[in-house]
Order: structure tokens, then sequence, then C-alpha cells
């Protein structure tokens, strides 16, 4: 199988090369990237990093495209040897794990091979990518697109999804139509009102070989959006529904799956205000109904809670319950203007943010059937209720300043509610309540030079208990990085659990390529980059870093 | 593995042969704040040099950076008449919190959205902030991935050098 996929790739790349000797089509070009991700691991049993026998692991990739101004086609090589910490053993082994053709003549378009896509917001249907976290769901197949009119965009696509090396059993197909209202006649496109909706519908086929139960063979889905806005304020939302779909992370139950998201905002400058909501409801969606983790999903369910870039304060991320969530979130930004009291001589951001998640009020459908019995329709739910239990809470400040001409101070204030329990899978643990505060200050020496100081703290009488940690950081711009960090848990009940976590580490930057190393500990995390969060475990050692384009 | 290599050969070979032509953006779907799906041939600028940067409401770097020109922006532009255009890469999840950011801010740049990275990755990026200089023709002549404080000098001194048509070189 690989070696005939090498072949087709070996022979197309030939044709590909004889085609640009005799150039037909003008101006093609050749570009790529490259990442390349190594570790050298000491054992270290104090925070639990094991013996690793191969002493050094690696990830690594390129993606190679060749464009002209209507065709392009490209490549993607990786090679797990074998794969990094946290990342699934699954990836074990080096091939093409991408590769495509697509052919674009302005109003329409047509891709062969892997491709990446998404149906609206992607409750329907996503495909993408995570290379931190080892997440691909592309879809191999054929993917057509068309603009019949200008104000008109359908898409359809056909094929089945990567599963490692691999690929998922079903079949996955669908279709979705966007309509620009504005984009009708010259009449609508004068007006202040914009209007956009969207309609899609997906179903997967997988046969029935289910020892149990009668499995639904073609498992459909459909969509519906839109999007408005008129001047200052916006009003977007999405509903999806799937017919019922007994799989590995529902228990096997008959219930229909639905989510519903809608966002509105007001924004003027200076000034902006968000509010969201997200209720979904059995709507894991995946192309084998056996598998469970984040292979071979369909589907996105967003997080609606703020995406924290401090060490402490990303400490509990909130992972997203395709199963049952109901969520909503509000946002301010606000900028105190120059010159004023408040606002000082360069003014002040603020941000303010508040999320909540409450799981699902889920009853049962007769006396004699448990809540989400296996083989039953597992539950009925109003669909404006929320559940009494709350998954996560997150209310956090921040406030930028820029100080004077050569500083800038940060300070962060989060508050969170953590259920640690359903939220990692580990019944039995306590919520965590946490307050974490960050002060994040620099200094501009000159033109080039700055420093940089970073304090964060979190209280917690839970689960671990009080973190602090510290950061310098020095750079030379454009190019050199340095900095040292320790996450000390000094709150730990266990008093040989105190452990101070040092890392180091230099970066060179120069035009795309980026060099990267560290040494030091890690403490066992969770990773979360869009709807996918995933469990790094400790480590200790050396890391080092290469990416690049060309 | 063998056969892996000769591609790779091949690849490189043909890589070497065709570094030397004129990159420009590649003609991808994004979408505006208000949802309309535009084609990146939008990015223009009456022949001035244009900065395209690609960065995410959870960015740090990113939103450092953008701060960074903010104060410098209005100079720029009389000096040099460049445009900036910034692309969030921003999912579903915080796609919607992207024009109340920005709008929050106030910042005026030019503003897209790439929901499921077709642009990132048709530029090849890997992470973000990263940064490209457009020459008045639209041709990449510069690029750089990360941001450090100061770095927005370095970027103005080659918009500059674009502008009286130098080269770029040191």
């Amino acid at each position: 199988m690989l070696l005939k996929r090498t072949l087709f790739t070996f022979s197309a790349l030939l044709i590909l090369n004889v085609i640009m000797s005799q150039n037909p089509f003008t101006n093609g070009k050749i570009s790529g990237n490259f990442q390349i991700d190594a570790q050298y691991y000491q054992e270290d049993t104090l925070i639990g990093a094991n013996e690793i026998s191969e002493k050094v692991l690696i990830n690594a990739l390129s993606n190679i495209n060749y464009s002209t101004e209507k065709f392009s086609a490209g490549i993607r090589y990786e090679m797990y040897q074998n794969p990094l910490l946290g990342i699934d053993k699954r990836y074990k082994g080096s091939g093409i794990a991408y590769r495509y053709a697509t052919y674009n003549d302005g109003d329409w378009e047509i891709t062969v091979g892997n491709f990446y896509d998404q149906f609206g917001n992607g409750l329907l249907f996503r495909s993408y990518e995570d290379k931190y976290l080892g997440f691909d769901n592309s879809v191999d197949g054929v993917r057509f697109r068309a603009n019949p009119h200008r104000s008109l965009s359908l898409k359809g696509i056909w094929g089945s999804q990567r599963n490692y090396w691999d690929k998922g059993e079903g079949i996955v197909r669908g279709v979705d139509a966007e309509f620009n209202i504005n984009e009708v006649n010259e009449k609508l496109g004068e007006s202040k009102l914009r209007a956009i909706v969207g309609l899609s519908f997906l179903s997967k086929y997988q046969v029935d070989r289910d020892p149990t139960y009668k499995m639904p063979e073609n498992v459909g889905g459909f969509a519906g959006r839109f999007d408005l806005s008129y001047g200052n304020y916006g009003l977007n939302g999405e509903y999806v529904r799937k017919i019922n779909d007994p799989n590995a992370t529902n228990n096997m139950i008959y219930r229909h799956g639905e989510a519903l998201l809608l966002n509105a905002r007001y924004s003027q400058k200076g000034l902006g205000i968000l509010l969201s909501a997200l209720r979904s409801d059995n709507m894991d969606f995946r192309s084998d109904r056996y598998v469970t983790g984040s292979d071979l999903m369909i589907n996105y369910m967003p997080s609606l809670t703020r995406q924290h870039s401090y060490a402490l304060s990303a400490f509990y991320p909130y992972a997203t319950q395709y199963n049952g969530q109901t969520s909503y979130q509000a946002q301010i930004n606000y900028k105190i203007k120059k010159s004023t009291l408040l606002g000082g001589r360069y003014g002040t951001d603020i941000a303010l943010n508040f999320s909540r998640v409450h799981d699902l009020d889920r009853v049962q459908i007769d006396d004699e059937t448990a809540v989400n019995q296996a083989g039953t329709d597992g539950y009925n739910s109003k669909f404006f209720s929320f559940g009494d239990k709350i998954l996560f809470q997150d209310a956090n400040l921040e406030i930028t300043k820029r100080l004077t001409k050569k500083s800038r101070l940060t300070f962060d204030y989060v508050y969170l509610i953590y259920d640690k329990a359903v939220l990692e899978g580990s019944p039995g643990d306590d919520v965590v309540n946490a307050h974490i505060t960050v002060a994040d200050y620099s200094y501009r020496i000159n033109s080039t030079n700055t420093i940089k100081f970073e304090a964060q703290h979190m209280f917690t009488k839970q689960d671990q208990g009080n973190w602090a940690n510290a950061m310098i950081e020095y750079t030379i711009s454009p190019s050199w990085f340095f900095s040292i960090s320790d996450s000390y848990n000094y709150g730990n009940e266990i008093s040989e659990k105190r452990i101070h976590y040092y890392l180091g580490s230099v970066a060179y930057v120069k035009n795309s390529l980026r060099v990267a190393m560290s040494y030091g500990k890690q403490r066992k995390g969770i990773m979360c980059v869009g709807g996918v969060c995933r469990e790094v475990p400790a480590s200790n050692g050396l890391m080092l870093s290469i990416t690049g384009s060309f | 593995m063998k056969k892996t290599l000769i591609v790779f050969q091949i690849v490189l070979l043909s890589v070497l042969s065709y570094a030397q032509s004129n990159k420009q953006v590649p003609s991808v779907q994004i979408k505006t704040l208000d949802g309309r799906t535009v084609n990146t041939s939008v990015f223009e600028n009456d022949g001035n040099p244009i900065i395209l940067t690609f960065w995410a409401t959870w960015c740090k770097p990113c939103i450092k950076e953008l701060s960074a020109i903010d104060d410098l922006y209005e100079d720029w532009q009389d000096e040099t008449g460049v445009k900036i255009i910034a692309v969030s890469v921003d999912d579903t999840r915080s796609l919607s919190k992207v024009k109340p950011f920005v709008d929050g801010r106030g910042w005026e740049y030019e503003f897209y959205t790439d929901a499921n990275s077709d642009l990132k990755r048709a530029m090849n990026i890997s992470d973000i902030p990263s940064t490209f200089i457009l020459d008045g023709e639209g041709n990449i002549v510069w690029q750089h991935t990360s941001y450090s404080e100061g770095g927005e000098h370095k970027l103005f001194e080659i918009v500059k050098k674009i502008k009286a048509g130098k080269s770029i070189e040191n």
C-alpha cells in the first residue's frame, strides 16, 4: 500500500518535472516548508518522567507544493521515529501522508487527493490539522467548488478520512451552499444590512457488522446558518442536527444529535462587545462509530471560553464536550483614550471576559430506563435548559498599558472553576477553584534590546495546590530570544512534590527560519488547540525545534 | 524508502532550479470581517508596498506587534503609502471575537479571516506571527516569523527601501 502510494507520487512528480521543463503553464513555482522537533529525554522519577528507551524522539515533516496560476499540487512527507511524548503512538513510521492536485478555473475548482475544508462554522463538517497535537483528519477524496453566480458558492466533498497511517472505514460525503444576498444585484449591494445564509448536508456510510445492535449504515446530518450585520451590529448563528448514530462516545444510544451556536456583537472604535452561546447535545460525529479520542472526527464544536496564553492561566483549559454542553460567553474590549486621567499618555486596553459551561440537563425517557442506557434513546433534554452541574467557568480581566515610551505592563486576573473529574475523565477528583494573577512587564533598553519579566501565581486548594512562576526574557530584535523560567509547585500537599520546573531556552530567527533549543523540566499538562486537547506527559531533557519555509 | 529518497532528490533539484522566480500571494478564498468571501487578489495598494501579517486573538506576540505598529502606522503611511493587511487565523472558537477585538483596540488595518487556515497553509506558514512584505507589484520580497520588541523598526526599514526602489539585502 505504502509502496504503491510512493510509486504513484514518484511518477506524479516525474510527470510534473517533465511538464515543468516544457513549461506549458507560465510562472510555475515550487514552495514549501519543513519542521523538525526532537527531544532528548532524561529519566526523572520525581516529576514522573519515565525512561525512554530510544533516548531521543523526533517528529519531522515537509510540505512541498508546486503551483502555477491555475494548477497546484503538493505532498507532505512525515516522519515520526518514534513520535514525541504526547503524540499518539500510532503515528510511528514515515511516508507521504498527504498529496493533492487542484485545478482552479476561477469560477470552479476541483481537488483530488487530501484536502482540508469546512462547511460554515464547522459544526457539521471540518477537516483540519494541528501538528503540535498530532491531529489530522484530512479527507482523501474529491472536492468540487463552484461559483455559478457571484452571490452563490457551492461545494461538494466525497472521501474517507485520514487515521494516522491509515484511512477510516467510513465514507463521508456532503454538499454546502452559501448565498450572499448583497451580491445579487447592485441595489442590494448598497444596502447597509449585510446578509449571508448557508445550508449544508452531509452523510457518512459505514457498513453494519455490529454483533449486538442494528446500526444505521447511513447517518445524515444537516446544518443551516446565517450571518447578519448592520453598521456596528452583527448577529450570526448555526444550527446542526444529525439522525441517530449510536457510537462509542455516546454509549451506543439512539438519540439524535443537535447543536446551536449564536454570536451577537456590537463594536465601534475603542469598544467591542461580544455575546456567544452554544448548546451541543450528542453531536460527536465520526466516520467510524467505534473510535474515540480525537480519531476520525467529522465535525468541530468550539469551546466558548477564552484561550489563555500565560502558563498558569492555561493550566486548566476547557475541553469542549461534543456530547453535552450548554455554554455562554461575554467579552468586552475597551480602550481608554490617550491623554485622559485613566488612559495616561498612551491609552489603556481593557479586556473583560466571562464564560460558563453547564452540563446538559438529561432526564430519563421512561421510568424503566436509566439515563444514557445503551441501546435506548438515551435521554430527553429540553432545548432551552441548563444542567445543574457547572463543568467550567472562567471570569477574567486583562489590562494592558504602555507606561512610558519604553515600557509596557500587562496585568491579568483569572478566576476559574474546573470540573477535573469530567473534563479529564478522572472520576473522584475534586472540582478545582483557582485564582490566577499575572504581571508582565517589558522594558526597551534601546531600539533592538528588550528585557521582559513575567510573574505568575495560582492560588488553589485543590489538585496540586499553589503554583508560582517567574520568567525573564531577553530579546535582540529581530533575531535572538533568550529566556529562563521556573514554575514552582510550592503549595503541593506532598512535600517531595514541591518541585521547581526550570527551563532555559534560546531561539534564533532569520527570515522564515527559526531554530529553538531549550533544556529543562516540563510538567505534565494538557495542551489544547482548536477543539482538541491532548495530555502531554512530564519530561526532562533537551528540545530542539527547527522550522522554515522556502 | 529508497524511492522516497529519489522523490526527495527530484523535488530538491526542482526547488533549486525554480526557487529564483518571484513569489506572489497564492490565490485563496478568505473572508472579510462581515463574512463575505473574497479572493486574495483583493490585496492591493496602488503600487505601494504591503505588509501582510498573520495573527490571532490568542497570540500574544502577534498582538504586541500589531499594537506597536498601531502607534506608528500614520507616520508610516504618510512616508511610504504602505498598507497593512492583517489576516486572522482564529477558527470558529474565536472567529466571532475578531471584529469586537480589533475595534476595541482601535486598530485600523485591513482585516481578513482565514478560519480553516487555507491561506496560512498555501503560504507555508508554520507559526504565527508571520509577516511578509510585498512590493508594489505584489511580489513577496521579505518574510519573517515571530516578533520581538523593536521588530517593527526593521519592517519599516525594508518598506522604505522598497519604496525607494533599493535592494533590501543587508
